[in-house]
C-alpha cells in the first residue's frame, strides 16, 4: 500500500515541514524520524514550537508544507475514517490532560475501550482500573477530573493514554509543573512502559533532567528548526551554544546595543 | 485608503468562511443522523439536559405571556361585543406565534448559551483533540446528540409553553373578568385547526435545529475566531455572539416560515 521508501522501525517520519499561525512562520522545514521501540525526547524552550510538531504529526492541524508519516501512512489528505483508524493504534497524553469534564476520572479511561471494543462492563472496569493503578491513582476512580490536581490529571491522562495498549505514546509536557518526586515517579513509569510493553514513546519536554534520564535519543527544536538531533551522549557532547545554554540552564546572553534595544521597545511589531 | 480596502476584503473573506463552516458543520452533523450507529441514550441526555435548563423558566414566562395575551384581547374583544372569542385568539397567538419563538429564545439563553460555553471551553482545554486523537469522532459522539436533542426538546418544551399560555389565559379571562369557562373553552377548541398546530410545531422544530446549531458550532470553531480569543475571554466572547446570532436567525426564521406556510 505504501511503497514509499518506508522502513518498518519507522513509526514517525516528518519531512520538510513548514507550518503557520496565520502569517506566524512557527516551524520552518522540520525533518524527523522515530524509530520502533525507542523513547525520543523532543526538546526546546517554552514558545519553540513543540506542541505545534506534536499538533502536527497527530494529523491536528494541516501543514503548509511537508509530509508527514505515522506508522506508515501519509497524514495529508487522509479521510477522516482512515485517520481514525491510525489514531486508535496510539496514545497522546496531552500537556493540561484534557480529560473530558463531564466524566469521572474512571469513565474517562474507560472511554477508548467503551468507543472501540465490545468488551463487557465488568471487563472495561478492571482494565481500567489496572491501568489506574499503574499510575497510582487507583482512589481516583470516581472523581471528577475537576477535583484533581495538576500531577494526577497528567497521570490520568497517561492511563487513558495507554488504555488500548498503543503502539506510540505521545506525551506532550509529562512533568512541567509536577513536584520532584511526582516528575521522578512519572518518569520511571514512562521507563517501565517501554520495557514492559515495548512501546515508541515521544516525549515533548523542557525539563532536562527527565530527558537525560529516559530518553534513548533527544531532538531539540529552536526557532522553527531542528537544531540537533542524537543520542543523550552525542546531545550532552555538542559543542552548539544555543543546546549548551539548555544543558548548563544559563540564561541567553545576547549582547545587544542600548541603541537597538531601545527601538525594539519602543517599535511597534 | 488601500489598506482599509484590503481590510474589507479579508474581512467579506473570512465572512465567506465562517458560513462555509457553518454550513458544512450542520451537514456532518446529519450525515451522522442518517447512518448508523446512532446512540440513543446521548440523545436522551441532551434532551434532559436542555429541558433541566429551561422548563420552569418556560413554564413560567408561558404562564405570564398567555396572561398578558388575554388581557389585551380581552380589553379589545369586549369593546366589540365579542369577548366569546377570547379561547380562539388567545389559543391562536400562543400556538402559532408566540409559543415557538418565546420559547427558543429562552433556551437560547438558558441552554443554547450554555452549550456553547460546554463545548468551546472543550475545545481550549484541548478535550476535543483528544477524542480525535483518540479516534473518536467528535460529531458522532456528542455534537450530533446534542443537534438531535434541540430538535426534539425544543417542541416539548414549546407545548409545555402553550400549555401554560392557555392557563395564564384562562385565570385572567374566567377568573378575573368573568368570562364564561365553558365560552372559554369553547372558543379554544372551535378556534383552532389542524394547520395551526402544524406552523406551531414546525417552527419549533427548526428553531430548535436553529438554535442548537449555531450555538454548538460557534463553540466548536473557536478557534478561527479572530487570533487573540483563544482562552476564557474567547468563551464568553464567542457564547455572547452565539446568543445573538441564534435569537436573529430565530426571528428570521419565524417570518419566513410564518410567510410560507399563511
Ligand atoms: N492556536 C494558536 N494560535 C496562534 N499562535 C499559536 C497557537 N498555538 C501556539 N501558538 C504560537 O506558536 C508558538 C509555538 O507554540 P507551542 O508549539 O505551543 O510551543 P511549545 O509547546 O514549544 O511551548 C508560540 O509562539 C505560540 O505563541
Ligand atoms: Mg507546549
Amino acid at each position: 500500500m505504501n511503497a514509499h521508501r518506508h522502513s518498518s522501525d519507522t513509526v514517525v517520519e516528518v519531512e520538510h515541514l513548514v507550518t503557520h499561525y496565520g502569517e506566524r512562520k512557527i516551524l520552518d522545514g522540520i525533518n524527523l524520524r522515530i524509530r520502533q521501540g525507542e523513547i525520543m525526547a523532543i526538546m526546546g524552550g517554552s514558545g519553540a514550537g513543540k506542541s505545534t510538531l506534536l499538533r502536527h504529526i497527530l494529523g491536528l492541524s494541516p501543514p503548509t508544507r511537508g509530509a508527514i508519516r505515522l506508522l506508515g501512512r501519509e497524514m495529508t489528505g487522509l479521510r477522516s475514517k482512515e485517520l481514525y483508524a491510525i489514531r486508535r493504534k496510539i496514545g497522546v497524553a496531552f500537556q493540561g490532560g484534557a480529560l473530558l469534564t463531564s466524566m469521572t476520572v474512571g469513565e474517562n479511561v474507560a472511554l477508548p475501550l467503551r468507543e472501540h471494543t465490545r468488551l463487557d462492563r465488568s471487563t472495561i472496569r478492571i482494565m481500567t482500573r489496572l491501568k489506574l493503578e499503574m499510575v497510582n491513582l487507583s482512589r481516583a476512580e470516581n472523581l471528577m477530573p475537576a477535583q484533581l490536581s495538576g500531577g494526577m490529571l497528567k497521570r490520568a491522562a497517561l492511563a487513558r493514554a495507554i488504555i488500548m495498549d498503543p503502539a506510540v505514546l505521545f506525551f506532550d509536557e509529562p512533568s512541567s509543573g509536577l513536584d520532584p518526586i511526582s516528575a521522578v515517579e512519572l518518569d520511571e513509569m514512562i521507563l517501565r512502559l517501554k520495557q514492559a510493553m515495548n512501546m515508541t514513546i515521544v516525549v515533548v519536554t523542557h525539563e532536562l533532567q527527565s530527558v537525560l534520564t529516559i530518553a534513548d535519543r533527544i531532538t531539540i527544536l529552536g526557532g522553527g528548526r531542528i537544531i540537533m538531533t542524537g543520542t543523550v551522549d552525542e546531545v550532552r557532547n555538542s559543542r552548539d551554544e544555543y543546546i549548551r545554554l539548555l544543558l548548563d540552564r544559563k540564561p541567553r546572553t545576547d549582547t545587544e546595543s542600548g541603541e537597538s534595544y531601545l527601538r525594539r521597545l519602543t517599535d511597534g511589531p | 485608503m488601500s489598506g482599509g480596502l484590503e481590510k474589507t476584503g479579508h474581512h467579506y473573506f473570512s465572512l465567506i468562511e465562517a458560513v462555509g463552516r457553518m454550513g458544512l458543520f450542520l451537514l456532518q452533523c446529519l450525515f451522522r443522523a442518517a447512518t448508523p450507529p446512532v446512540k440513543l441514550y446521548p440523545v436522551v441526555q441532551q434532551i434532559h439536559f436542555i429541558g433541566a435548563r429551561s422548563s420552569w423558566v418556560v413554564v413560567t414566562a408561558g404562564l405570564f405571556t398567555g396572561m398578558v395575551v388575554a388581557l389585551q384581547f380581552y380589553d379589545t374583544l369586549v369593546r366589540f361585543g365579542s369577548v366569546d372569542l377570547l379561547g380562539s385568539a388567545v389559543a391562536l397567538s400562543l400556538i402559532r406565534e408566540l409559543g415557538p419563538v418565546i420559547t427558543a429564545l429562552m433556551v437560547t439563553g438558558r441552554a443554547g448559551s450554555a452549550i456553547c460555553a460546554e463545548i468551546g471551553i472543550m475545545r481550549i482545554s484541548e478535550q476535543i483533540d483528544a477524542l480525535e486523537c483518540m479516534g473518536i469522532d467528535p460529531y458522532r459522539f456528542f455534537l450530533t446528540p446534542k443537534l438531535l436533542a434541540g430538535l426534539v426538546a425544543v417542541p416539548v418544551l414549546t407545548i409545555l409553553f402553550d400549555l401554560a399560555g392557555l392557563v395564564g389565559g384562562w385565570f385572567v379571562g374566567v377568573v378575573l373578568f368573568g368570562v364564561g369557562e365553558g365560552t372559554y373553552v369553547q372558543g379554544l377548541r372551535g378556534g383552532i385547526e389542524w394547520n395551526d398546530v402544524a406552523m406551531g410545531l414546525v417552527k419549533s422544530i427548526v428553531f430548535g435545529g436553529l438554535i442548537v446549531w449555531f450555538c454548538a458550532a460557534k463553540g466548536y470553531f473557536l478557534h478561527y475566531e479572530r487570533a487573540g480569543a483563544f482562552g476564557p475571554e474567547g468563551v464568553s466572547r464567542v457564547t455572547t455572539n452565539a446568543v445573538v446570532l441564534s435569537s436573529v436567525s430565530v426571528l428570521f426564521a419565524d417570518y419566513l416560515i410564518g410567510s410560507l406556510m399563511l
